[in-house]
């Protein structure tokens, strides 16, 4: 692997880690004010400073990105399973079955998953449900696009067209002869599909319509401690790392995982 | 200086996963004096092509020059630079692919091309590379040498972009040329115009060259000199002649065996019952029209009849519908009109509406050994599929018959636990065709399963084809462009044009005219193995493969119209030819009559033949 690669792998892990044992290794509760100074500086006491309240940044921290990497993997999932699922159905019947899903998710493709979100909040109201099953809404159609080009180029392969001249259904052609010759590009497209649901949730949440006080994710910390961007508080800026690191960490990994994937194809 | 090239030791190595080297060409030498062509030949992974490159100081990725000499001229090329390397590359070697198709930017004319080498290096200005690249589209037998070069790369028909290549490497006068493999891409009737160009320009110029390919018949028309390689190790260097002749070592006789394929038993008697029956065909691609006919229509009227324990051969060149004609049969392509009966009942054209049995007792088996077997499973997987979707057959029952398939063409039980990349082009073929033989069929549709394998390995698959058809009472389709495997291996014989029957009889009514014009072209097309054949052949061959996009003959005539060099002005292009039936029950669709044809085939049949005799008198 790529010292990149390695790079990515290392803070992936890491930030799994926070998000499983956070709570556990907090050394305050979440809601604790626990320091009289607001936008505190980076101490002993205090390793990533106070925020506006006098809260201490790194159990906010633990605790908000349970909930960013949390909502943003069950999201990513949902949004590549059935986007997946739904392109080996197309792939696989072809003719106007192929065409009907194709237009509409072409159709859900055209909006924009910020406007949508927005809508769908100002709708029904901001909770964790809604906030997942509107990412996972709006990155179907691109996990589909993709799985579906994938499908289309494995099902003209002649294992696939043997298949068919033995007999088989449809069903298992998609599942056994298709499925597993496109799961690692898939997986890379799982990676970006994270990354981009981070990025959606933590920009509701910076807009204020994603999770609710006193629950807090990456985004609302930075959004709750805008006032001490004035100040340079790290309250602001160390959750923004947090997204930063989070992001470009697990672009990295993805990136070294499919060059890997391309050298062994060439050999 | 007594040779042009010499090349003293040459050794390349390729970096193993593991950090390791593995030597993949040991210990070369060889060279070539002034205007001569030495052949390396050899099959796939014998190190041919690496040679090849390592001529122009090249070493493809992960490969290394591990040592020996190189001396062209009065350069010794493996002590260049990169700025030596560049001055030496298209100006003093230069190289002709196996696929010009691929090597051709399709955004930039022709022309533009073909000068850039002379130009990059200098050589010439653009107006005198410019006539002199018409001079070589003149010598390369190219039609309209002087508008050619203003035609995009898919105006032109293959043989003719691979004569362009020619053109290109010879722009800039190069000491040596490198071919590679080029015509292996191409049908028989085109290679034959490309190979005469390549001889005629090589002849004229005194160029000096390396011609790599793996087909010993083609190699016989061109070197003067042949090295046979196997392994990256040299096994013979000689005379074209005496290698030909009197090859010395024993893989050099082996590649001449199977060069020239011997007939393999015939199968059941000719009056055997009809197992597949295939009357009125029409069949083919896209959007379906108010008439129920495919826009594109790639099978037209095919009448066929295969006998129950009998091999039918169906031979034509890429694009004349024999695939479609197996994908018709094995159900993957709807038929427009015309039906298929198998044993006399008709067979839904539709995958859906056949039922298992039917698909049972009609197996396919394509081509490409490597993308037939799916990466994902392993052997024993592929195997244990049709075992339980056709016969219900599980756990130890169906380990117990993947080991007696496996047994049966003949690969090692062990090869079970492993997946398809971890075996050879060979083995997967077999793997291929044991999962077909799985189903226990009535029927194989064989696409062109030897053409993607080496000589060797191919013949191998060949014999395994008639003795499985022996014990087991197949029958086969066996589709094919090479008439050569289709001569080993079947008792019938059709030959495919542009979707119709333009012939068709028994084994034996191939060997021996009359033909239908095309067949005649496509028999005598086919190199033999022996100098001079390509010098000695009638002129009635000599008819340019149409370019792409001149269009089909208007629906209904011959459709061999405009490459026929016996076709009647008035008739031909007026009325749609009749189905002859001549004795023996072949049959030809022509306007000429058997006797007609007879009497131009012999005649100009007979010219290769009285050459023969001038040779042999000349020794």
């Amino acid at each position: 692997m790529s010292l990149a690669g390695k790079i990515g792998l290392f803070f992936v892990v890491a930030w799994l880690l926070a998000a499983i044992f956070g709570p556990s290794i907090a050394p305050h509760p979440v809601g604790a004010v626990v320091s009289p100074d607001v936008f505190g500086a980076f101490s002993s006491a205090y390793p990533l400073g106070t925020d506006y309240l006098g809260r201490d940044m790194l159990s906010r921290i633990l605790y908000g990105s349970r909930f960013t990497i949390g909502l943003a993997l069950v999201a990513a999932i949902c949004a590549s399973v059935t986007g997946t699922t739904i392109a080996l159905v197309a792939a696989t019947a072809g003719g106007w079955v192929d065409e009907l899903i194709s237009r509409l998710m072409d159709a859900l493709i055209s909006i924009p998953s910020k406007m949508l979100a927005l809508v769908m909040v100002a709708a029904f109201g901001s909770s964790v449900g809604l906030l997942i099953l509107t990412a996972a809404v709006s990155y179907t159609p691109g996990a589909f696009r993709i799985a579906r080009s994938l499908a289309v180029n494995v099902r003209t392969l002649e294992y696939v067209l043997a298949a068919r001249a033995r007999g088989e259904r449809l069903p298992y052609v998609g599942v056994v002869e298709i499925l597993p010759n496109m799961v690692n590009p898939m997986l890379a497209d799982f990676g970006l599909r994270f990354v981009f649901v981070v990025l959606l949730l933590s920009g509701m949440s910076f807009l204020g319509l994603g999770v609710q006080p006193p629950d807090a994710d990456l985004g609302s910390l930075v959004r709750e401690n805008i006032s001490g961007l004035f100040e340079g508080a790290p309250a602001v800026v160390v959750p923004a790392i947090a997204i930063a690191t989070l992001t470009v960490s697990v672009n990295l990994l993805i990136d070294s995982f499919s060059g890997r994937t391309g050298r062994v194809a060439e050999n | 200086m007594s040779a042009l090239v010499e090349v003293q030791g040459l050794s390349v190595v390729v970096r193993n996963a593991d950090g390791g080297e593995t030597a993949i060409v040991k210990d070369v030498s060889f060279s070539i004096p002034k205007g001569r062509v030495l052949a390396l030949i050899g099959e796939s992974g014998s190190g041919k092509t690496t040679i090849a490159l390592s001529l122009l100081g090249y070493a493809r990725r992960g490969c290394r020059i591990a040592g020996g000499s190189i001396r062209i001229g009065e350069t010794q090329v493996l002590d260049l630079d990169d700025e030596g390397l560049y001055a030496l590359r298209g100006a003093k070697v230069s190289y002709i692919a196996q696929s010009a198709a691929a090597a051709f930017n399709p955004m930039k004319t022709i022309m533009d091309q073909v000068v850039e080498g002379a130009v990059i290096h200098g050589t010439a200005t653009r107006a005198a590379a410019e006539a002199k690249a018409v001079e070589l589209f003149a010598a390369l037998a190219l039609p309209d040498p002087k508008g050619i070069g203003a035609r995009y790369p898919h105006q032109v028909s293959g043989g003719q972009l691979q004569r362009l290549m020619a053109a290109m490497a010879l722009i800039t006068d190069p000491e040596l040329v490198v071919l590679d493999e080029p015509t292996t891409a191409l049908d028989v009737t085109t290679q034959i115009e490309v190979l005469r160009a390549f001889k005629k320009v090589v002849r004229e110029r005194g160029a000096t060259a390396v011609y790599v390919s793996h087909d010993l018949a083609v190699v016989a028309q061109m070197a003067d000199q042949i090295l046979v390689l196997s392994d990256g190790e040299m096994r013979e260097i000689g005379a074209t002649d005496d290698i030909l002749v009197r090859p010395r070592h024993a893989y050099t006789q082996s590649l001449l065996a199977a060069a020239a394929p011997q007939p393999r038993g015939e199968g059941a008697a000719k009056d055997a019952a009809a197992l597949l029956e295939i009357r009125g065909l029409v069949a083919g691609y896209g959007r379906v029209g108010a008439d129920g006919m495919p826009a594109t229509r790639v099978l037209d009227d095919i009448d066929l009849t295969i006998a129950r324990g009998r091999t039918l051969g169906v031979i034509g060149e890429s694009g004349s519908g024999k695939t479609t004609l197996a994908r018709v049969v094995a159900g993957l392509v709807p038929a427009a009109r015309g039906s298929v009966l198998f044993e006399g009942q008709p067979l839904p054209t539709n995958l859906t509406e056949r039922t298992r049995e039917q698909f049972r007792r009609i197996q396919i088996v394509f081509q490409n050994a490597d993308t037939v077997l799916n990466p994902a499973h392993s052997i024993a997987r592929i195997l244990a599929r049709p075992l339980a979707f056709y016969h219900g057959v599980r756990g130890e029952e169906a380990a117990k018959r993947i080991a007696r398939l496996l047994d049966l063409v003949k690969l090692p039980a062990t090869l079970a636990t492993r997946k398809p990349a971890e075996l050879s082009g060979g083995q997967k073929q077999r793997v291929n065709l044991a999962r077909a033989l799985a189903a226990e069929p009535d029927l194989i549709l064989c696409d062109e399963v030897t053409s993607a394998l080496d000589t060797v390995v191919g013949a191998a698959v060949l014999d395994l084809l008639a003795e499985l058809r022996r014990e087991l009472g197949v029958s086969l389709m066996f589709i094919s462009h090479d008439i050569s495997t289709v001569r080993a291996v079947c008792d019938d014989v059709a030959v495919l044009y542009s979707g119709c029957k333009v012939d068709s009889g028994r084994r034996k009514d191939i060997a021996a005219p009359p033909f239908h014009p095309y067949a005649d072209l496509l028999i005598s097309s086919v190199p033999e193995l022996r100098s001079g054949w390509l010098d000695g052949l009638p002129a009635r061959l000599a008819v340019e493969a149409p370019a792409p996009g001149a269009g089909k003959p208007p629906p209904g005539l011959c459709t061999f119209l405009d490459r026929c060099p016996v076709r009647i002005a008035g008739l031909c292009d007026q009325v749609a030819p009749p189905r002859r039936i001549l004795e023996g029950g072949k049959e030809i669709l022509c306007h000429h009559t058997g006797a007609e044809l007879e009497a131009v085939q012999v005649t100009k049949a007979s010219g290769p033949g009285s050459r023969r005799r001038d040779e042999t008198e000349r020794i």
